[in-house]
């Protein structure tokens, strides 16, 4: 997707308490800023830097954590810088191993009470919002507010929709929530601001499981709309597929 | 026999802790680990063992614990009245717990968090590469009364010993980096921040430690429209109105609120402990004055078993001291001289 106009204050380092630096790509959620991030973090851990503790992908930025008391944060700095050097990471392919998710998901009626709402903010009727919903491939931007949880984006311009000033109270775990060109699928209940437009059986956090994290920052989802019958019950992959990506 | 501990009291927000994992941050999983890290440490010299044993950590309430074989506890962190089977047992020193033996611990005195490490350390179940546990992220459940702990050891050579801990109790100054955000707050902004006095909010938790002021809030330029990014413990977070936050271990991993700098991690044990009565004041160190003082902090912690000594027990203080054989000895008197 273009952007507007060039970022060109990024990419920019700077620290981030003791023992991190944050290489940031952007300054506003931006498919272009997400994708330098995701592949300069994994060019940065195929470097495997002895004195890097562990590398995390934020929407528009990537943290390296160190310990201070072991490494000196500047050659670390100059290393980072020149791995930014080497190439215009904007322009960068998204990195190989990622998958494809394609997940069930029923939308609007109790299964997404906002749907309406939504649709009606992004200037589409509900079954158009839907059906832009289950045809746009979206990525996982990155994971967190709670464990294994993903961002997805982005959504066409029209799809910036603020989060609510008033919290819903509760939303299930596996909802599929809307606002700010992006879609979170819940970990777990929570109250949220923002807008539920359906509900997925998909658990993002499975502890115990030899994989308790099924997600990665990258990985594709898909959504297909289902009957409120068709739809598992929750855990586990709730009825998901996963494929490879080429 | 399988050493154990069995929780038979549990107050809320009693958790199993360790100094924390590795590796998760990129999942949305911060890195948790004991609220008070120098209390571990200081378990940890009590017991003569390594710093890596997990402890039972308890928020300000107590608890209670049976041994299952016998085992050698250390009681450190907030100070919590502590009895084995009724009699009183010294805070900051290790104990032998007997098979049978309870240890019950009251509220916490002065700070918040009170341990009781274990010799041999916690065997609770290891959780993506940790011990620590953190129930609200869905990371081992709270633990209840009947819940059996394993240990990994026994042995009785270390009871009776104390220490003097750590300087950390009584709120007092934290030192604070300059983050990627600090520069939406005016100088003037950073610096009513600095000449403040906070209090930690009772309302705080492992999550963050809410900070409570009397004055007006503190508010960053464009601060509703900061693009959510990594945050870490110690970050100084300011929420919509105004209010800062301390992140403890138990952080979210992102957050879109603008985040005046971060608390150096040998300061948040400070945090951890303020009580309500207990100011905290805040000020920004250079990267070369933060690394010194976290330096020395961990060779405090390094220093901690040279300071372990056999506790002077106070007389008074022992509930069955007529229990006790005072008199073996004792002579006529007359071949002394």
């Amino acid at each position: 997707m273009p952007h507007p106009e060039p970022l060109k204050d990024f990419p920019l380092i700077a620290p981030l308490g003791l023992g991190g630096w944050l290489v940031r790509f952007g300054d506003r959620p931006d498919d272009a800023a997400n994708r330098a991030a995701l592949a300069y973090r994994a060019a940065l851990d195929a470097e495997e830097l002895p004195e890097v503790e562990e590398t995390a992908l934020g929407l528009a930025s990537v943290f390296v954590r160190f310990d201070p008391m072991a490494s000196d944060a500047e050659p670390l700095r100059a290393r980072l810088s020149g791995l930014l050097a080497q190439r215009d990471w904007f322009a960068a392919e998204l990195p190989a191993g990622r998958r494809r998710w394609t997940v069930p998901c029923v939308f609007g009626g109790d299964h997404g009470p906002q749907l309406e709402d939504v649709a009606g903010q992004a200037g589409l009727a509900p079954d158009a919002a839907v059906r832009l919903l289950t045809r746009t491939p979206v990525r996982v931007l990155t994971l967190g507010f709670a464990p294994g949880q993903p961002y997805l984006g982005m959504l066409p311009p029209e799809w910036d929709i603020p989060r609510q000033k008033t919290l819903t109270s509760r939303v299930p775990a596996g909802a599929l929530v809307v606002a700010v060109r992006q879609l979170v699928l819940f970990t777990a209940a929570t109250p949220t601001g923002w807008r539920q437009v359906g509900q997925t059986a998909f658990s993002c956090f499975r502890p115990g499981d030899e994989a308790p994290f099924p997600l990665r920052p990258g990985d594709e989802m898909r959504f297909t709309a289902v009957a409120p019958g068709d739809l598992p019950t929750f855990g586990g992959d709730g009825g998901a597929s996963c494929e490879a990506l080429e | 026999m399988t050493p154990a501990l069995d929780l038979t009291e549990t107050g809320p927000h009693m958790t199993v802790q360790d100094t924390g994992r590795s590796g998760t941050l990129s999942f949305g999983l911060s890195r948790g680990g004991a609220a008070d890290r120098h209390a571990l440490a200081e378990g940890a010299a009590l017991l003569g063992q390594g710093t890596e044993h997990a402890a039972l950590e308890l928020a300000g309430m107590g608890g209670a614990v049976t041994a299952r074989g016998d085992l050698v506890v250390a009681l450190t962190g907030a100070v919590m009245r502590a009895e084995i089977d009724g009699a009183p047992a010294a805070w900051n020193a290790c104990h032998a717990l007997r098979d049978g033996q309870t240890l019950r611990i009251g509220p916490a005195t002065r700070g918040n968090y009170g341990y009781v490490s274990v010799g041999g350390g916690l065997l609770s179940p290891t959780l993506l590469g940790s011990r620590s546990m953190n129930p609200v992220a869905g990371v081992g459940a709270p633990l209840e009364p009947g819940t059996r702990l394993a240990v990994g050891g026994a042995g009785m050579s270390r009871a009776g010993l104390g220490l003097a801990p750590l300087d950390r109790f009584g709120g007092g100054a934290l030192r604070v980096l300059r983050g990627p955000q600090t520069g939406l707050f005016t100088a003037g902004m950073l610096k009513r921040f600095e000449e403040t006095t906070f209090r930690r909010d009772p309302r705080s938790n492992r999550q963050a430690a809410r900070l409570a002021q009397d004055g007006a809030g503190f508010i960053a330029e464009g601060g509703l429209s900061v693009l959510s990014d990594i945050i870490v413990p110690g970050d100084i977070q300011i929420t919509g109105d105004g209010t800062p936050f301390v992140l403890m271990p138990d952080c979210q991993t992102a957050g879109g609120y603008p985040r005046l700098g971060t608390v150096l991690p040998c300061d948040l044990p400070r945090v951890a402990q303020a009580g309500p009565g207990d100011t905290l004041r805040f000020a920004f160190v250079d990267r070369e004055t933060a690394l010194g003082a976290q330096r020395a902090a961990e060779a405090a912690c390094g220093a901690l078993t040279r300071s372990v000594a056999p506790i002077v027990r106070d007389p008074s203080g022992i509930a069955d001291l007529l229990s006790y054989q005072l008199v073996d000895g004792v002579t006529a008197g007359d071949d002394l001289s």
